[in-house]
């Protein structure tokens, strides 16, 4: 924990520190393994943090409830009713009375403080093995400003899921999004993003012309896309914080569409169509031509970097119809890894590089699914009239994607589910949503 | 398209014996025969033959496509010979040629098949005489679909390449 701590000093005004003493980890049974059986939810309590300042009651209760939404949402974790509560934390330095919490069956106790000074937060937080009696790993405390507090909250709660699962945690993480208003023969697209659970929506372009598919640099700065404001599509680049685009050079007489960075954020790769026939290119950021990976008479698309950079994974129609295949990163042969019933598109690579997600359509349904990078164990999450276009929560558990109904008044709009297939969830935007894109984690 | 065609030419108030069905007229190529066939030909009107109106709603600026192909039916074939014919005639102008696929597919798989169904229809016309340099393509994939039901009755329809006239050729 000390690490983590240390790391969210690093950006962003936030800094974070031990709240007291270090502690030894707790070995306690107080442990969630994601694995793919049916998991009862843990069930935790999270009194309201205490205000340690007169003015940061509003906060405090703020903050509690988005830690208990976060935990809540993964459906790894259930918060205990509030009025099913024994004893009450007074104070958060006050010991701890296990046996009240043990008998409202609470495995964890999760404790914090808020205290505002000027325009300065700071959250405080202690997490407790409730049988096991035992605090687990140590306090932490994280100052920022007032208008972060969401992103305090959300790292309390990454700092509680990580503890608890072993895994890394996903809140403190936001979304690139096409925002879609508009029926389905006058839609009208613009990119916006937001935080992961749907809070802060800004908009980063109008809706002029189509936008498609923005996809997250890998430091999360910058977002690519492609846009029909020219007319044709072809690929920008999007600072997040400065909202400045640049369209990426192209060859006139083409379209480029797909585009997606390479682990270094400054190569990407794209699908390039010339004369109809749509091959996979990858080309500097900076400018300076595009190198063609894929030449073939069929459709090659929607490429996607392994995590260390060395392979491609991406669809082709070379089989007949479409599937994936995996060739390096610098061109080359392609082994295809997908064979089961029905076509196979939109493969992207999981952040740990254990999992390909990918759109399967079969029998007339859509599914979201992942698969191993050899093919193998091939599992469908979900299935609709419509699911496409996954993307990789940055712990690589739970996968964000688009789901549209059917017929004439037909929406699009953004579900997130976990990679065990548990845990479908609507993710509440402003208007209708597509093309998801998850950033990695904030620093 | 051929009833919309149809209505148009009835407000039109042309005389319409001589018109039978307006994509086999397309197809024999006879452009100028409506305006022929009596009645003020208003410029750039439907029944003037020479406009974008006429090569939209008489020759029939679109073709349609099977699930997930991109090769021209007999009966596309028949219509742009019609628009290849047009477009030989009235030099003035260029076209955009839009590749569409229906909401069955996954996004960019659509925009890329869009392009094959575009180029499709280029290559024909180019292969019947029209200069290149006066066609461009571009695929919209799902994203521009005219009919919005989630059944064959309207796949069928968005399932298209449609040219677009644009203004001449620069000198």
């Amino acid at each position: 924990m000390r690490l983590l701590g240390m790391m969210l000093v690093a950006a962003l005004g936030l800094t974070a520190m031990p709240v007291s003493q270090a502690q030894a980890q707790s070995d306690g049974p107080l442990r969630i393994e994601i694995t793919e059986g049916v998991i009862e939810p843990l069930p935790f309590a999270l009194p309201i943090f205490e205000a340690e300042t007169g003015d940061a009651g509003g906060l405090a209760a703020q903050i509690s409830q988005v830690v208990s939404a976060d935990l809540s949402g993964t459906g790894l974790f259930r918060e205990i009713p509030a009025n099913a509560f024994i004893s009450n934390i007074s104070s958060f330095a006050a010991p701890v009375q296990y046996a009240d919490w043990k008998a409202i069956n609470a495995q964890a106790l999760i404790t914090g403080a808020v205290a505002v000074q000027g325009g300065q937060l700071n959250v405080k937080f202690r997490l407790y093995d409730v049988f096991s009696g035992a605090e687990m790993g140590s306090g932490l405390q994280f100052t920022g400003t007032t208008d972060g507090w969401r992103r305090m909250a959300h790292k309390v709660a990454d700092a509680v899921y990580s503890r608890i699962t072993g895994e890394g945690g996903y809140f403190d993480s936001r979304v690139v999004y096409v925002s879609e208003t508009g029926g389905k023969d006058a839609r009208q697209k613009r990119l916006a993003i937001m935080d992961y659970d749907g809070a802060n929506v800004q908009y980063l372009t109008d809706s002029s012309a189509i936008v498609l598919a923005p996809r997250f640099s890998p430091n999360g700065d910058r977002v690519l896309y492609t846009s029909y404001e020219t007319g044709f599509p072809r690929i920008y680049v999007l600072n997040v914080g400065s909202v400045q685009r640049r369209e990426l050079e192209s060859q006139d007489g083409t379209m480029s569409f797909a585009p997606r960075f390479a682990p270094d954020g400054q190569n990407i790769v794209f699908s390039l169509s010339q004369g109809g026939n749509t091959d996979i290119w990858a080309m500097n950021i900076a400018g300076g031509g595009a190198t063609r990976l894929t030449s073939t008479p069929s459709i090659e698309t929607a490429p996607s970097f392994s995590p260390d950079g060395s392979q491609i994974v991406f669809e082709s129609d070379r089989s007949g119809s479409q599937q994936l295949y995996i060739m390096p990163a610098g061109g080359g042969e392609a082994q295809r890894i997908s064979f089961g019933p029905g076509r196979y598109g939109t493969p992207v690579w999981s952040p740990r590089g254990d999992l390909i997600a990918f759109t399967k359509q079969n029998s007339g349904r859509f599914h979201i699914g992942v698969m191993r990078t050899d093919g193998s164990e091939e599992r469908l999450l979900t299935a609709s009239f419509l699911d496409e276009g996954p993307t990789w929560a940055p712990n690589g558990r739970v996968i964000m994607f688009t789901r549209e109904t059917q017929g004439e008044g037909g929406r699009s709009s953004l579900y997130s589910v976990d990679i065990s297939g548990r845990n479908l969830r609507p993710i509440s935007t402003p208007d209708g949503g597509s093309d998801p894109s998850w950033s990695p984690l904030q620093n | 398209m051929t009833t919309t065609a149809k209505i148009l030419l009835l407000v039109a108030g042309l005389a319409l014996a001589a018109c039978t069905d307006p994509s086999r007229l397309g197809g024999d190529g006879a452009g100028g025969g409506i305006g022929g066939a009596g009645g003020p030909i208003v410029p750039g009107s439907a029944n003037d033959p020479t406009s974008a109106a006429y090569f939209n709603q008489t020759i029939g600026d679109r073709v349609l496509f099977a699930v997930d192909q991109s090769n021209l039916t007999p009966e596309g074939q028949v219509v742009l010979d019609g628009q290849a014919t047009w477009l030989l005639t009235n030099t003035d102008f260029t076209a955009i040629i839009e590749g569409h696929a229906d909401e069955q597919g996954t996004r960019e798989y659509n925009v890329a098949l869009g392009a094959r169904r575009a180029n499709s229809v280029r290559e024909y016309l180019v292969s019947k005489g029209v200069a290149g340099n006066r066609l461009r393509t571009v695929s919209y994939g799902k994203e521009r679909p005219i009919e919005i039901c989630s059944n064959e009755a309207c796949y069928a329809k968005n399932r298209r390449a449609v040219t677009v006239l644009a203004g001449g050729l620069t000198g």
